[in-house]
């Protein structure tokens, strides 16, 4: 089996927590993850006799919109089914889940030229947690049960087995939160453990039609966990059946101490789940006038809005800009108030993306602006826009209140170069020895003595007076 | 006025004299107390009794009275089957598994009878998880028919049937799953109403079968039921599947009488194997009198009637395998917790919480509901049940109302049917039809067979509450058959009724 070109097959299942204020069948609140254990817990989620589950509408809308988002077909009919398991995290005893008449079907998600097809997405509740006194779980000498996630409502988002590497199924789940944050479905933070990905992986020879029997991995918790677990399992399975072994179809985990897969459950033979339609829920007859309404209220889609950048922009900035939402808009509001594209799009990625403060178009447009006509240094603009987010004040008011200019007066800047090269002789004398980079440090010591001079009329100043 | 007259009191006479103040809700709470207390050693309706809320809600229903702004049943003792919480009360379903179990909340209907003033005595007996059509089936011990102690008194609310019939509670509320209300309302001699789906809240109700499930009142008369089911129905946000429709509607018209109204007698049901003659001549009877009031006897047929029991027989215990998966001895009720692992913990806690029918039905339900058994059962028995359904609509299309017996047989004696599954699972052939296509039914006592209580039951349309309290209320007038009290002698089986 050695020299084979493998082929990697790869689908998700991905888990979702759609932002809601409430549980999925009751009217407790989410609780955050350091919450004590049992604290946003009642009858329902606990699963006390005769307490009954009912949706939560704002869930189901979530689900409806993010099925929108990803073209699903909506059907007319859907309903809530259960799955039978016994476990001490599920209270009931079963999951209310959705099993043959799911909220959606056969959408799909564009990742560039790829195409990935949507099975369905439909919603269901979460677990509880244990918690196990000791190291290993076959070593607890004690496990207690944290029922605050019991209840918690989960959009499951299948897709077809459409990826066929770790960097597109890494690519897939970037772009299903940048999708879910857009439209206001989901904070999809990975690790609060709101957007949970699970990729089922399988190998086979290239050109075939078949597909080889997979592994489902779990206990991911980042992109960069992803690709490298995804990777690691394929290498494991190539050297499987490389070695004329054969792939078990089971679950495993990911362990990110050790950055390795390890088994954790067999489906050799499979749990039967007993799944058959909840009698405590009506099935739902989703009226089409509202879907309607859901859809045309949707915003423009990450994708869409993507292309439409890179019309305007350079590929990189377009998809950097474009993956955010909230930078988007800011970038077009600042574009729309006559700031130049590309400036405005440098700005936006290199100053307002690490820090996550945002000011309005108008201030950002005001500001480049000052910065590009010179008026202000980079540093001054920084300093500028963090006090105008922080503010909501205008830069123009800001720079007048602080007294930033800029110099750029030759002269001005020629004594200045001057006092420079008297304070620093060794770095005078590297430079003209010929290590270049000493002019760094001289440009550093100029811009510590005067942060209000343009920083590249003095360096061909200092450049002037060294040559 | 003696403590019996008291006890023999319809929620009518009762108001009338609390409101007068010739007696105060602690007056009727007492003499039912005292009846309990003399009686209830040989009928055994009782569980538990609940002094420190009835005295509660007998202060509070008088002061009430004194302000002149006391609610409909302000004072009226009510008994509450085991399968229903109420807050604080030991709930245990008739059960070993839920031995200490005591709700943080309150079933929606029972709170909505407590906001109307009701007083709670106690908890009624019932089968385990409402499994079961004569209360022997409870893991305390078996209730009696007042009527001969030797007998039962039908189930699965058979306590809840027998305090009403035994003046040990003046109404009362059971669950009707396949015929847990009427049936022994029949074997009891008093009302019984099972409303249609929807129309009570389930909440707080220890789920038997969810989608089959309803709650409803025993009663001493038509009047009563229909009040006290008035005031418990009616949307309640916590339970999806309860209708948005007017509660009070189950109350539109209902004294009109049946003159012009078609009453349909289906063969089916009238012919149904293992009817006894007398119950079969008392329901002649009861036939002959409507039509002397004026309502038109037609024929109507329900086909389906056959399968009817089996497929109740996949679709009950397939929901209870599913219902019952909660009790496993870790958050609460019964636990074995000395066991080495939680999956001993979970069998040891279920093999000595759960009685033999009731782990028959969860085996029943899981293998039903199983990987390659899902379709030749639990699916075909879906399909038997829209077959049912549409039974029923082509039967109201020619008739208002179903009449028929409740129960094919008279109060049999303990012990007879016990030993086997399918005689008992038969008890309930003419009321599970109604369960499966979820509509509303009554039943009314109409006369006896060999001295002991028969039912007429009335079937209604979906929503149509008022159609069988409309049937049943012109017959319990046309008849003057009243649900007498009955007063069942210490040494004897048979009671003097």
């Amino acid at each position: 089996m050695r020299g084979v070109d493998w082929e990697v097959v790869i689908g998700m299942e991905v888990h979702v927590q759609p932002r809601t204020r409430s549980k999925m069948f009751c009217g407790c609140a989410i609780a955050e993850l350091n919450a004590p254990p049992n604290t946003h817990v009642c009858e329902v989620c606990l699963g006390l006799p005769g307490v009954l589950p009912v949706p939560n509408q704002a869930a189901v809308e979530a689900c409806l919109k993010t099925a929108l988002a990803l073209n699903c077909e909506i059907p007319r009919h859907t309903k809530f089914d259960r799955k039978n398991y016994m476990y001490p995290d599920l209270p009931k005893g079963y999951q209310i889940s959705q099993y043959d008449l799911p909220m959606s079907i056969n959408g799909r998600l564009e990742l560039g030229e790829r195409r990935v097809r949507i099975r369905r997405v439909h919603l269901e509740e979460d677990t509880g947690k244990l918690v196990h006194a000791g190291d290993k779980l076959h070593r607890a000498w004690e496990s207690y049960v944290d029922l605050n996630r019991a209840g918690v409502p989960l959009m499951e988002i299948v897709s077809e087995p459409d990826l066929r590497s770790a960097d597109e199924a890494r690519d897939y789940a970037v772009e299903l939160q940048t999708l879910l944050r857009t439209i206001g479905a989901s904070t999809a933070d990975m690790e609060r453990g709101q957007l949970r990905a699970e990729p089922n992986i399988s190998i086979r020879r290239a050109g075939s039609d078949e597909l080889g029997v997979k592994t489902e991995l779990k206990n991911i918790n980042s992109f960069r966990a992803l690709h490298r677990a995804i990777n690691f399992e394929v290498e494991r399975q190539k050297e499987v059946l490389e070695s004329g072994g054969a792939v078990v179809q089971e679950t495993r985990g990911w362990s990110e101490a050790e950055q390795r897969t390890f088994s954790q459950r067999s489906k050799e033979f499979a749990e039967d789940y007993r799944y058959f339609p909840e009698p405590d829920i009506p099935p739902l007859e989703l009226d089409r006038a509202w879907i309607e309404e859901l859809r045309a209220a949707l915003p423009e889609l990450p994708s869409l809005r993507r292309s439409r950048l890179a019309g305007q922009l350079p590929v990189g900035l377009a998809n950097a800009i474009g993956a955010d939402r909230e930078l988007a808009d800011l970038y077009e509001s600042a574009v729309a108030k006559g700031a130049p594209a590309l400036a405005t799009a440098n700005w936006i990625v290199n100053e307002v993306a690490p820090t996550g403060k945002l000011t309005s178009g108008a201030n950002l447009a005001e500001l480049i602006r000052l910065v590009d006509g010179g008026a202000i240094t980079r540093d001054q603009a920084r300093e500028a826009y963090l006090e105008s987010a922080d503010t909501g004040r205008t830069p123009a008011e800001i720079v007048t209140e602080h007294g930033y200019t800029q110099v750029s007066d030759e002269s001005e800047l020629r004594v200045l170069a001057e006092a420079v090269i008297d304070a620093n002789p060794k770095a005078t004398a590297d430079f003209r020895a010929g290590k270049k980079q000493a002019l760094q440090a001289l440009m550093a010591d100029l811009r510590k003595r005067a942060p209000h001079a343009n920083p590249k009329a003095a360096n061909e100043v200092l450049a002037k007076l060294l040559g | 006025m003696t403590s019996g007259d008291l006890t023999e009191l319809t929620i009518k006479e009762a108001t009338h004299l609390l409101r007068l103040g010739s007696i105060s809700a602690s007056d009727l709470v007492t003499a039912h107390v005292e009846r309990i207390e003399q009686l209830d050693a040989r009928v055994k309706a009782y569980l538990r009794m609940t002094q420190e809320v009835w005295e509660r809600q007998a202060e509070e229903a008088d002061r009430k009275l004194r302000d002149g702004d006391a609610p409909p049943l302000a004072g009226i003792p009510i008994a509450i089957k085991d399968v229903l919480c109420v807050k604080g009360v030991e709930t245990t379903a008739g059960s070993q598994i839920l031995r200490g179990f005591k709700p943080p909340y309150t079933a929606t209907a029972v709170q909505r009878l407590f906001d109307a003033g009701a007083v709670m005595l106690g908890v009624t007996n019932c089968d385990e998880f409402a499994m079961g059509s004569s209360t022997e089936n409870s893991s305390y011990f078996p209730t009696r028919n007042p009527h001969d102690l030797l007998r039962v008194p039908g189930g699965s609310s058979g306590g809840s049937a027998a305090a009403v019939a035994a003046g040990e509670a003046m109404i009362s509320l059971g669950t009707d799953t396949g015929g847990s209300i009427r049936q022994p309302a029949a074997l009891c001699g008093v009302v019984g109403m099972k409303p249609t789906y929807g129309r009570v809240s389930r909440y707080g109700l220890i789920a038997f079968a969810s989608s089959l499930d309803q709650i409803g009142p025993f009663a001493r008369s038509v009047d009563d039921a229909a009040l006290v089911l008035s005031l418990m129905s009616g949307l309640d946000p916590l339970d999806a599947t309860s209708s948005q429709r007017p509660g009070m509607e189950v109350l539109n018209n209902y004294g009109a009488g049946v003159k012009g109204m078609r009453l349909g007698v289906p063969r089916e049901y009238y012919d149904v194997e293992g009817i006894e003659p007398g119950v079969k001549a008392a329901i002649d009877a009861a036939l002959l009198i409507l039509r002397r009031e004026g309502a038109e006897i037609v024929d109507v047929s329900l086909p389906h009637t056959d399968y009817g029991l089996a497929a109740y027989y996949i679709i009950a215990p397939a929901e209870c395998s599913s219902n019952l998966a909660r009790f496993d001895g870790v958050k609460y009720g019964l636990s074995e917790e000395d066991s080495p692992n939680v999956t001993e913990l979970y069998t040891q806690t279920r093999r000595k919480g759960f009685g033999t029918e009731v782990r028959r039905r969860v085996m029943l339900g899981t293998y039903a509901l199983s990987s390659g058994y899902y379709d030749a059962y639990y699916l075909k028995a879906q399909k038997v049940r829209t077959l049912i359904k549409r039974d029923f609509d082509a039967a109201f299309e020619k008739c208002d109302a179903i009449v028929s017996a409740t129960s094919p047989t008279v109060a049999f004696p303990i012990g007879t049917k016990t030993q086997d599954p399918l005689s008992m699972y038969l008890c309930d052939v003419l009321t599970l039809g109604g369960n499966l296509a979820g509509l509303p039914g009554i039943s009314v006592p109409c006369g006896t067979s060999d001295g002991l209580p028969v039912g007429l039951q009335v079937l209604g349309p979906q929503w149509g509450e008022n159609v069988c309290l409309r049937v049943a209320r012109a017959y319990e007038e046309a008849s003057e058959i009243r649900a007498e009290v009955a007063t069942p002698s210490p040494l004897q089986g048979r009671g003097s009724g």
